[in-house]
């Protein structure tokens, strides 16, 4: 726009408008309300006098002086945003940016917490869900519903850690001990309701061992229960596969060899490579080239029967494996009491949140 | 279970490779743990000839002597041996070859006379103790023959882990008839050299007494299901011939004598325990199985003297106990050296009263072991018609009269029926008839086919008394079909009905929330050295340090606390979710709980040099803090309240559910304050709390400084000014500073708070805010004698 006669009254402020660039800060924001300022501004004084004018002059007059006034605030609005540069660039030439951050603690989860997190994500997305029981349990629902024979050595004072009876005798069966294994758990479920079940178990389990490198009187057990119509061998080896790749790689070699539990039949150990040898063999496998990693089998007629299910209709499979073996293999532990201390030093070292 | 490969390859006229056997049966569920080799590598030696012998010229115990070891260059050695001799062949290691232990065979002088190599004795060998000098070898093989070529490469010792379930894989016949399904080859028993010819009629079967060869055997207790029996008299005890002596030490069994060395290889070979009396020591003579009387004793072949508790099954004379039936004989009427009667029992004992003996004498055995996994009673004729010829072989003697079976119940092994449609029920393939046939003959059954029913007649073998059912038959099926034949295809499954426990949930939640707080997660053992008169105790615990089920977690957490001192570690920061316990009615189920539990001590934040040197430490407002977490994560329905020197979470019913304060502990001097708390968890899933919509109208925010007496609590100011604050749009109340101090008039303390007042409707104008503020300020004043500070 060009500018009238009529407007020659605005060259001061447009001189003023070309210096602001060069004005300090200070001076820059006395300007600004000198020109500005919602109550004495210079420019806000000339617009409340547009009132006064003829209708002609106001309507020109008034254009310019919006025009002014938005050249004006653009003007200050970048001389500020220069300022304020040139003052931070100021300030950080005399930081050291290379002196550390303020941290907080890592906060860390378990390594077993972690492992067995791990295991119960992969079980939930093949449709189980978790379950628990008590710690404390009888002969009963930890031995003699999983068809342990009357006499089993498990019984033993030797193997099981039992409760003290305070004087109260209670007859051999229904005796109070801390469960070996998370195994009564699937009789609690089967006791619960109908089938199917899917069902992961974690928990804590007790023997009666020694606390050295190798064992502890009580660990980590996550147990599995699948009971349908028509689950056979097939799913339990499918099953488990599928686990071990998902868990340990997809490039995990794994196999089934038989064995012994009571309460399963057909009876089963899953091993897979070794990782660390890559199925060489190796001090770790003792030169198998595999790693024991779970047992696992068909329930057994006789544990079915005794839940109430009818072993001809109903068919499923177990599993359980050891976290802490897990973690120790996992991370390179030598000694499981390891997993049992709080040395800040070791347990710092993993899950840690965030990570 | 000790196992000797060259006693297998007696079984399956093959060689072996012990590595591949160890796979093989651990494919079939008898892993091996270990493989011994029981001794060197003989390949490095040769046949040596001595074809001159002269005395060395400066020691009296040497000779020097020129060897041919079929290289065309006589070697002069010098020999220390007293048996050397010219002409004959002894093991030779050449200049360079390495010796078992690990020594080089270098040219050296002996007392001045140049040896070039060195005859070498069994044990230099690794082939066993004796050393009366060099090994002499009868042979006609050539000087330089390789030693391997003439004798046997030394055995090895396979140590199989046998589960429960398989009595028959605790002898060598057992794991032969494995391998022999595994390589597709058959099996017999091992030749043994010399083996007299006799004409041995079968023993003659008998009830439950009977006279053999004079001495009378009776059964007098159901608990012996059949006692074979035979005298045989003219015996020459002495030792063992090698052969024997080689076998048993392959399978880990020392030799004793040649009658106590063949009953431990009739039961290494076929499992079946048997036990030699010196017939002269029997009184009757008579031998009687019975039940122990009230008072009984006996002294056992380990020297000991064990009192018998009434009903234990034993083996007796016609006066006193001799052995423990199953478990161990007698000394009185052990063999001797001087022994030339023998009565040899071959039985078959109820697995559940050998183990009860076993249990009350605590004395486990070769065959303890073996009768409680249960043996063969069918197959116990055979391995007691073997013992008695290889007794007659080794040890000379004649049976006196017949031998004698005693079978007070004679019985046939079980027959059970199969159906082949619950084998495919269950291991999800159909193997077709042929197939289940072929695993059940590998496994020793004979097959009855039944097509009337579709089913199969399985009528089991007697040294697998483990099979009793159909599922039994299904599993040996799976096993010897292969486990890895079996496929491995993902099917779609129904989901159980079931939802996550909901103290998983909340397990994970408080984890997760404490470790957000920068706290590390540990798991302490559930049983401790001590706990309150409600905490359970162990009845059988290992070590007193873990005798006691806790009831709380933080007497743990600060033991974990001290042990990080101990090591020098100020700053710790510990939380632990787990089970604690109570006592329940005496000999009942104790009561269980969750509990989440934390402590804290040092540094609240790693150093940072804008510190100074000096970081900030947990104090209790930090403890206050992670404890409000804590509840929040773990109890949301209780209420974190003041309770004397620290806090506590009540429930509305006023149950005390949790608590926090400043610990004391064994600290060093160093040692920062220590705070901790720990709270119930309550079973419930995470409360869903509904969105509050954001503010759409501006705050406006008022700091006052209030003169509190001294005993007039914050939170009292708080809760006044937030219930009477309500209708003035105060929104919340937050302490921003507390002095106490000079210029304050006495007995009052200052504390600054910030009021934040909004309405939801409408912006506030000053003039609301001011009455409010003054309104609420009267309160205060009227009825907590609180002020505002003036200056």
């Amino acid at each position: 726009m060009s500018e009238s006669p009529d407007h020659s009254s605005l060259a001061p402020l447009r001189a003023r408008l070309a210096a602001i660039p060069t004005l300090d800060a200070e001076a820059l924001e006395a300007e600004a309300v000198a020109l500005l300022g919602r109550k004495q501004g210079e420019l806000t004084m000339r617009l409340k006098g547009l009132a006064a004018l003829p209708i002609e002059e106001k309507r020109a007059m008034g254009g310019a002086l919006n025009v002014l006034k938005n050249e004006l605030e653009a003007a200050v609005e970048a001389r500020r945003a220069e300022l304020a540069q040139a003052t931070s660039a100021n300030a950080n030439r005399d930081v050291d940016f290379s002196m550390p951050g303020r941290a907080q603690w890592p906060g860390t989860l378990h390594p077993v917490t972690v492992v067995v997190d791990e295991i119960v994500e992969i079980f939930r997305g093949l449709g189980f869900a978790v379950a628990l029981g008590p710690e404390a349990e009888d002969e009963q629902h930890n031995f003699i519903a999983l068809n342990f024979p009357p006499d089993h050595p498990a019984m033993d004072m030797h193997d099981t850690l039992y409760l003290d009876p305070e004087g109260a005798s209670r007859p051999v069966g229904e005796r109070m001990l801390l469960r070996t294994h998370t195994s009564p758990v699937q009789i609690r479920v089967m006791r619960d309701g109908p089938p199917p079940y899917r069902v992961v178990i974690p928990g804590t389990v007790y023997r009666n061992d020694a606390f050295d490198p190798s064992h502890a009187p009580a660990f980590s057990q996550i147990e599995g229960l699948a009971v349908d119509e028509g689950i056979t061998f097939v799913d339990l080896k499918a099953t488990l596969t599928h686990f071990a790749q998902r868990f340990l790689g997809a490039d995990t070699r794994v196999r089934f060899r038989p064995s012994f539990f009571p309460f399963t039949e057909p009876s089963a150990e899953m091993d897979v490579g070794c990782r660390l040898c890559d199925g060489a063999g190796c001090a770790a496998c003792k030169g198998t080239g595999w790693m024991e990693i779970l047992g696992c089998g068909m329930v057994h007629e006789n544990v079915l029967r005794d839940a109430g299910l009818d072993p001809e209709r109903w068919t499923g499979f177990a599993f359980g494996m050891g976290p802490q073996r897990i973690a120790m293999q996992r991370y390179g532990l030598h000694d499981i009491r390891l997993l049992y201390g709080g040395d800040m030093r070791v347990l710092t070292q993993f899950g840690g949140v965030g990570r | 279970m000790k196992i000797s490969r060259e006693w297998l390859e007696g079984f399956l006229r093959r060689p072996l490779q012990s590595a591949d056997v160890s796979a093989r049966l651990g494919m079939l569920g008898a892993p091996v743990d270990g493989i011994e080799s029981l001794g060197g590598d003989l390949s490095p030696f040769v046949v040596g000839l001595v074809t001159e012998v002269r005395p060395h010229p400066n020691a009296d115990k040497l000779r020097v002597t020129s060897v041919d070891d079929g290289t065309g260059t006589l070697s002069q050695v010098v020999c220390g041996a007293p048996n050397v001799t010219a002409g004959h062949k002894y093991p030779f290691a050449r200049l360079g070859t390495v010796m078992p232990g690990g020594l080089v065979i270098e040219k050296r002088k002996l007392r001045g006379e140049a040896s070039e190599g060195m005859l070498c004795s069994a044990r230099e060998l690794g082939l066993g103790q004796e050393h009366d000098g060099i090994l002499t070898l009868e042979t006609d093989a050539a000087p330089g023959t390789p030693l391997l070529e003439i004798m046997d490469a030394p055995d090895e010792r396979l140590d199989v882990d046998v589960t429960p379930n398989r009595p028959d894989l605790m002898c060598h016949k057992g794991v032969a008839r494995e391998l022999a399904h595994a390589y597709g080859i058959a099996y017999r028993l091992p030749e043994i050299p010399e083996l007299v010819e006799i004409d041995l009629p079968p023993p003659v079967r008998y009830g439950d007494e009977a006279i053999v060869g004079g001495v009378r055997l009776a059964i007098a207790d159901s608990g012996c299901g059949r006692f074979l029996g035979a005298t045989i008299r003219g015996v020459k005890i002495g030792p063992s011939p090698a052969w024997l002596v080689r076998r048993l030490e392959g399978a880990g069994v020392r030799s004793i004598n040649n009658v106590v060395d063949v009953t431990n290889y009739v039961m290494l070979e076929l499992n079946q325990p048997m036990h030699a009396y010196d017939a002269a020591t029997l009184r009757g003579p008579a031998v009687i199985v019975r039940a122990a009387r009230e008072g009984e004793a006996l002294v056992t072949l380990d020297g000991v003297t064990r009192k018998l508790a009434a009903g234990t099954l034993v083996i007796a004379d016609a006066e006193r106990v001799i052995g423990i039936a199953g478990v161990m004989g007698g000394e009185e009427t052990e063999v001797s050296g001087t022994t030339t009667d023998l009565f040899l029992e071959c039985a078959w004992f109820e697995p559940s009263r050998v183990r009860s003996a076993r249990r009350a004498a605590n004395l486990s055995t070769d065959a303890s072991q073996r009768f409680e996994r249960g043996t063969d009673r069918w197959g116990a004729v055979d391995a007691f018609r073997r013992a008695i010829r290889i007794v007659l072989t080794v040890a000379g003697g004649a049976v006196d009269n017949a031998t004698v079976d005693c079978f007070p119940a004679p019985s046939f092994p079980p027959r059970i029926f199969l159906r082949p449609s619950r084998v495919s029920q269950v291991l999800g393939v159909a193997l077709p008839w042929i197939e289940i046939e072929k695993q059940l003959v590998a496994l020793g059954a004979t097959v009855v086919s039944k097509p009337d029913d579709g089913r199969m007649a399985v009528d089991v073998p007697g040294w697998r008394p483990d099979i009793q059912t159909e599922i039994d038959l299904v599993e040996e099926i799976a096993r010897l079909y292969g486990y890895d034949k079996i496929p491995t295809d993902l099917r779609g499954f129904r989901p159980g009905a079931r939802q996550d426990d909901a103290a998983w949930g909340a397990m994970a939640r408080i984890r997760l929330g404490l470790a957000s707080q920068g706290l590390s997660e540990v798991m302490t053992l559930p049983m401790v050295a001590t706990g309150g008169p409600g905490a359970p105790r162990l009845l059988n615990p290992l070590s007193a340090d873990h005798s006691v089920l806790r009831d709380a977690l933080l007497p743990s957490l600060v033991g974990e606390i001290e042990a990080n001192w101990a090591l020098h570690t100020a700053d710790i920061r510990l939380f632990e979710v787990g089970t604690i316990f109570a006592k329940g009615e005496p000999g009942g189920r104790p009561t269980e709980a969750l509990q989440a539990g934390f402590v804290v001590t040092g540094a609240r934040a790693p150093m940072h040099w804008s510190d100074g040197g000096k970081p900030a430490l947990w104090d209790r407002w930090d403890a206050r803090a992670l404890f409000e977490r804590l509840v929040a994560l773990a109890n949301p329905s209780a209420a974190v309240q003041v309770e004397e020197g620290g806090w506590v979470a009540r429930l509305g019913d006023g149950t005390v559910v949790g608590h926090c304060r400043q610990l004391s502990a064994d600290a060093p001097p160093w040692a920062a304050p220590l705070f901790g708390g720990e709270v119930a968890v309550a079973m419930t899933p995470a409360p869903v709390v509904p969105f509050v919509p954001v503010p759409a109208y501006p705050a406006a925010t008022r700091d006052l400084a209030l003169l509190l007496p001294m005993g007039t609590a914050v939170e009292q100011v708080t809760a006044l000014l937030m219930q009477r604050g309500q209708r003035h749009e105060l929104r919340s109340v937050t302490v921003v500073d507390e002095y106490r101090g000079k210029n304050l008039p006495e007995g009052r303390r200052s504390v600054a708070i910030r009021l934040v007042f909004r309405a939801s409707d409408r912006t506030l104008t000053d003039a609301e805010v001011e009455q409010g503020l003054g309104r609420l300020m009267t309160s205060l004043e009227r009825e907590l004698d609180v002020t505002l500070r003036s200056s």
